[in-house]
């Protein structure tokens, strides 16, 4: 299968930087699948994040998107509806003040007629479960909501990817349940591929795969079950594991022998209790 | 606290008076001021007047939400009145005390002034009343849409005033925030002179502007990942319909001037 975001050794230093942000990634996205990208702060994700859909575009390597090159400027806006992007504050990124009316901005722009783009404001406002606050000024509904209608705008393009860049850093736990329901529904029902910048481990648990950055470049690489074992090594890059990796790796120490790749609440206490009971 | 002011002051509902398209109200609204202008004798007054009061009923606004609206108006509107009360030059004298002197033109010009504004602001108001901000923009970028060929950025203007209007309550729930903040490290936003309260405004307007331009770059920033391209080859997804009752209305307007210009030939 053909990846949807080609990246080919990229390396960016922002104007007036010493050191660069990102230096020489390669990687290769496939479709429908749930990539989440983890760092410390500083690691280049953000920056790795905005090259996706040609906010950035490297000094030196390659980035296509469906074969496009995102150094040419032909393809900006047809690469910006394939590839949308959703950021941290979500009162930022709202446009208009009726919930439906900001979620037509993209669609408008892009031309679409009057009924099509009705029926996709419609599709995307139900995707993320929030049609019935259609009619709604978006500064009362809640910090989820908020980002859901921030979701939905950028699914009214019918993208192919969907960016999401540390979208549950600014909202309560219940916002960020809702929010990452609304997109783990997006990538599983809807075969969406996801790439969700967070600093949550918990939710990086639930993808697919799991990048971790670190100066730049891409130091980690793999399923969730295979990167957050290594407990060891992710704290040496300034991160936290998940709880129950982080309780499996303990009572490892303390002598038990567990598998330490039981990620989710149920499964870890399947691996105790069967380990107890042995 | 900054929370209660009412901003744009639109009285959701769904009347004949709210269904028109905005450009209807916006053209009548217009209309209505010219007519206004044109009264000339007392019948005319109390025709805008019924006509004004039927489009309240119509539009089921409460004459006490108007009345309410008139209330910053009181001083201007008594200025007006002593003005022209006192002011008024004549022969016809009323009333004479010292060097005050009151004449029958001055009392009829007075009335007629304020009977004026009065109408006049509460025309207006009907308008915002019942026409949502977004609405009002939306009419006025259709109706100014004939100047895109003189190369005026009409859908850049309205795009504008949409976005300012949608980022009010952001900014005063901001100024809040902040003003809490500088509070909490003892800023004195409340007593002192006038130019110590101005000086103690600094502190509040500063970190508001700093954080006004970082939302301006973020929102710049998402509006360029939803394509945002300048407003050409842009397309709706609400059409404006120009309808029936849009036609009835403006045939209405039509008739309340030529009652207004009938009234003043027959001095009524």
């Amino acid at each position: 299968m053909d990846p949807v975001i080609h990246i080919e050794n990229i390396s960016y230093t922002y104007p007036e930087a010493e050191r660069p942000a990102l230096d020489g990634v390669s990687l290769d996205l496939f479709p429908g699948v749930f990539t989440a990208v983890l760092g410390a702060n500083g690691s280049g994700k953000s920056t790795l994040a905005k090259h996706l859909n040609a906010i950035l575009v490297p000094t030196a390597g390659r980035v296509t998107v469906d074969r496009m090159d995102t150094a040419d400027e032909a393809y900006l806006i047809p690469i910006r509806r394939r590839v949308g992007m959703v950021f941290q504050n979500p009162d930022n990124q709202i446009v208009a003040n009726v919930v439906e009316d900001d979620v037509a901005f993209a669609p408008e722009n892009l031309g679409v007629e009057p009924a099509e783009i009705r029926r996709r404001v419609d599709a995307a406002l139900t995707q993320v479960g929030m049609y019935d606050f259609r009619l709604h000024a978006p500064h009362l509904l809640s910090g989820g909501q908020k980002q859901r209608v921030a979701i939905a705008g950028v699914l009214a393009m019918e993208p192919e990817v969907l960016v999401l860049d540390e979208p549950t850093a600014m909202l309560d736990p219940r916002g960020r349940r809702e929010v990452l329901a609304a997109v783990e529904g997006l990538c599983r029902g809807r075969g969406i591929t996801v790439v969700l910048i967070t600093h949550h481990m918990d939710e990086a648990a639930r993808a697919d795969r799991v990048l971790v950055m670190d100066a730049g470049r891409i130091a980690m690489d793999g399923t969730p079950r295979e990167i957050f074992p290594r407990a060891e090594q992710l704290r040496a890059l300034g991160l936290d594991v998940p709880e129950t990796a982080a309780l499996l790796a303990r009572l490892n120490a303390a002598g038990m022998h567990l598998a330490a790749d039981a990620l989710s609440p149920e499964e870890c206490a399947d691996v105790i209790k069967e380990a107890l009971c042995r | 606290m900054l929370k209660d002011i009412t901003l744009g002051q639109y009285f959701p509902g769904d009347t004949v008076v709210h269904r028109l398209d905005p450009r209807t109200k916006l053209l009548l609204t217009v209309v209505y001021i010219a007519a206004l202008f044109m009264v000339g004798s007392w019948g005319g007054y109390a025709l805008v007047f019924a006509a004004l009061a039927a489009v309240t009923a119509l539009a089921k606004i409460r004459p006490k939400a108007l009345l309410k609206g008139l209330k910053p108006l009181v001083f201007i509107i008594v200025l007006t009145a002593i003005l022209n009360l006192f002011f008024t030059a004549g022969d016809d004298v009323l009333f004479r005390w010292k060097f005050i002197k009151i004449t029958y033109t001055g009392l009829d010009r007075a009335v007629a002034m304020v009977l004026r504004v009065l109408l006049l602001v509460s025309g207006t108001f009907l308008l915002t009343y019942t026409t949502s901000p977004l609405a009002i923009t939306d009419g006025l970028e259709r109706l100014m849409s004939p100047l895109n060929r003189l190369h005026v950025p009409v859908y850049e203007l309205s795009l504008m005033m949409c976005i300012a209007l949608r980022f009010i309550p952001t900014l005063i729930e901001e100024t809040d925030r902040i003003m809490s903040a500088q509070k909490a490290r003892g800023a004195d936003l409340e007593t002192g002179t006038l130019p110590e309260r101005a000086r103690a405004l600094l502190p509040l307007l500063i970190p508001l502007f700093i954080s006004s331009f970082r939302r301006a770059d973020e929102l710049a920033l998402a509006m360029e990942c939803r394509c945002y391209n300048g407003g050409q080859g842009r397309t709706r997804m609400k059409q404006l319909h120009m309808a029936g009752r849009d036609a009835i209305a403006f045939v209405l307007g039509a008739a309340l001037v030529a009652g207004i210009l009938i009234l003043r030939r027959l001095g009524i």
